[in-house]
């Protein structure tokens, strides 16, 4: 047995740091909390407001657009079916658009970021390590962070979601830029490009599969991790697979289950294939 | 004794600024140039270690520092073609580069149309790129995502241009370098032959006077290659450009060079009329480097003489 006496908590320490950071700084999170609801709540009122089949048809031409097979995107529209079926529309509306908030704010952050650790060595030394940190963590970890500063609800579960799917976005961005070929910068240079000039019409272009890759891949993770998120009070497809675990209720957890599998495969296709139709043409 | 001291003191550094300062009438003068690469990170190399053979031979021994370009000095002439050749490592395509600060030289002087190219600030230096120079590269440096049109005026583009007027220059330059109808067409579909038309098209569209060339045809066949020189010999004699190119191919030395300077670990060994570095080798580098051709004149010469003997 540890010794009793050597027992010594930090918990009371943590809680009144963060009590100090959340009265203190009250304003300021108010107005982050504010932010992301209003802009969840308005993503997700546009979502409830299209009519299913108009999804489904929505789906089935971006797919076809990104595939470039019509019986591939058609497929695609017809996988959202069985969610409504399940009964679990909006559900599925509501993850969706946590995912599509948190998605949102992570490229408007990790871009900038991958860019500033490609072109500045002293950046990427730094916050490598911290991206490390946050993709070894693991993903319920993340939960606490975000409670701690936002309580429950909605707000901490874009947030946690954030800050899990944050990190691919920002390391493939830098991969991307980083691999673009020397010879490709040089002549650009030899041309007389400015930095900026580098950046914005060969660097980022040339990154693009990349980043989008990268996008892709942020995606996904922001898609595994709303579900955990329903433990601190994100409703939608997470929250019926947790009242079915907590009722081992197992039809309604294989129902709940299969639709956060079904919107995975139709994300992961159509941004997969965005992704791939961004390569320079090769013939 | 102090009157000879004050007239010296008055006229010796203006008298050495105005011999440093190139004449006008040179396209490219280059003085005392050095590049000196050091092997380890954050082993700084002062500009003053070239003036202190004894220090940099000890770290070319340590092998911490790479002399890619040694105390090199030479001048174009306005409309003249100037070849630069060697072997691979001899520090030719350092020198090219050095030529429009793609890589920082460590010191010396270069002035390129009597503007001195070494004390131009960052944005003096866009400038530069842009409106005097234009270069040609051996791997073609275009840009994947871009058609061949886009590619050809892209030089344009980062100078500025109105998109109308970037078009009309390059559809024209397209089909004098023979690629009439391809502008729409990716890099990718093109060969190697094609694909470095269009860097020289698009090194041609800025219609700059000096054209930086560097091994550009030493990655194509034979053919091709000799198909290109032509196209550029052609295009030469209309456009009298100044051509300052990097090869290591005498043949193709001889083709297209008005001068020569044939380089050897960084140095320049000789410098003249390709006819007189074949006829008269400096040293035993330069002659084994030229063996080949003289061996190729003398059998050819021999041919002749049997053919009009019998």
């Amino acid at each position: 047995m540890f010794p009793k006496t050597l027992e010594y908590h930090v918990a009371p320490a943590v809680n009144s740091f963060i009590d100090w950071l959340v009265v203190d700084h009250a304003v300021f999170f108010d107005a982050v909390s504010a932010g992301i609801l209003s802009l969840l709540l308005k993503v997700n009122r546009f979502l409830i407001w299209l009519p299913w089949w108009s999804v489904l048809l929505a789906v089935a031409l971006l797919g076809v657009y990104a595939t470039r097979r019509p019986l591939a995107g058609l497929f695609l529209g017809l996988l959202l079916f069985p969610i409504g079926m399940f009964g679990l529309w909006p559900m599925a509306m509501e993850t969706l658009s946590v995912v599509i908030t948190a998605v949102f704010l992570a490229l408007i952050l990790g871009v900038p970021v991958g860019v500033l650790m490609a072109e500045r060595r002293g950046a990427s030394l730094v916050l490598r390590p911290l991206l490390d940190a946050m993709q070894t963590m693991p993903s319920f970890v993340y939960l606490i962070p975000a409670m701690m500063l936002f309580g429950l609800g909605k707000v901490p579960a874009v947030l946690a979601t954030l800050i899990y799917a944050l990190p691919p976005v920002i390391r493939l961005t830098e991969l991307g830029l980083r691999q673009v070929p020397q010879a490709v910068e040089e002549a650009a240079l030899a041309y007389g490009a400015t930095r900026w000039q580098l950046l914005r019409e060969v660097r980022i272009p040339l990154a693009m599969p990349s980043i989008l890759a990268g996008v892709n891949q942020t995606t996904m993770m922001a898609l595994a991790m709303v579900v955990v998120a329903s433990m601190i009070g994100a409703r939608g497809l997470g929250q019926e697979v947790l009242l079915a675990i907590n009722r081992i209720d197992v039809g309604r957890g294989f129902e709940a289950g299969s639709s956060v599998v079904l919107l995975a495969i139709v994300i992961d296709r159509i941004t997969q294939n965005l992704a791939r139709r961004w390569e320079p043409p090769t013939r | 004794m102090a009157f000879h001291y004050a007239l010296s003191a008055d006229l010796g550094p203006e008298r050495r600024e105005a011999a440093h300062a190139p004449p006008l009438s040179s396209a490219i003068e280059v003085r005392g140039l050095w590049k000196v690469y050091s092997r380890q990170k954050g082993d700084a190399l002062s500009p003053g270690i070239v003036e202190n053979p004894e220090a940099l031979e000890v770290l070319e021994k340590d092998r911490r520092a790479v002399v890619a370009v040694r105390d090199v000095a030479f001048s174009v002439e306005p409309g003249e073609t100037f070849i630069v050749m060697g072997l691979s490592g001899s520090g030719k395509s350092t020198l090219i580069r050095c030529l429009m600060r793609l890589v920082e030289p460590t010191a010396g002087n270069i002035a390129v149309n009597g503007r001195n190219v070494t004390a131009m600030t960052p944005q003096e230096l866009v400038r530069f790129r842009r409106t005097e120079v234009a270069m040609v590269f051996q791997h073609y440096g275009l840009l994947p995502h871009r058609t061949v049109l886009e590619n050809a005026s892209f030089g344009l583009k980062l100078r500025g241009e109105e998109a109308a007027a970037r078009t009309d220059k390059a559809k024209e330059i397209l089909s004098r370098v023979g690629l009439e109808g391809w502008g729409r067409a990716y890099p990718a579909s093109l060969s190697g032959g094609m694909r470095q038309r269009v860097g020289i098209a698009r090194a041609l569209v800025m219609d700059s006077p000096i054209l930086f060339m560097d091994e550009p045809f030493s990655g194509l066949d034979p053919l091709i290659r000799r198909e290109l020189q032509d196209e550029l010999i052609r295009l030469q004699r209309t456009l009298r450009k100044t051509i300052f190119f990097v090869t290591h191919d005498l043949s193709e030395a001889l083709r297209l060079g008005d001068r020569m300077a044939v380089m050897r670990k960084g140095s320049i060994v000789q410098v003249g009329s390709p006819d007189d570095i074949i006829a008269d080798p400096a040293d035993d580098y330069v002659a084994r480097f030229v063996q080949d051709e003289r061996e190729q004149v003398a059998r050819a010469e021999r041919r002749m003489a049997e053919r009009r003997a019998g």
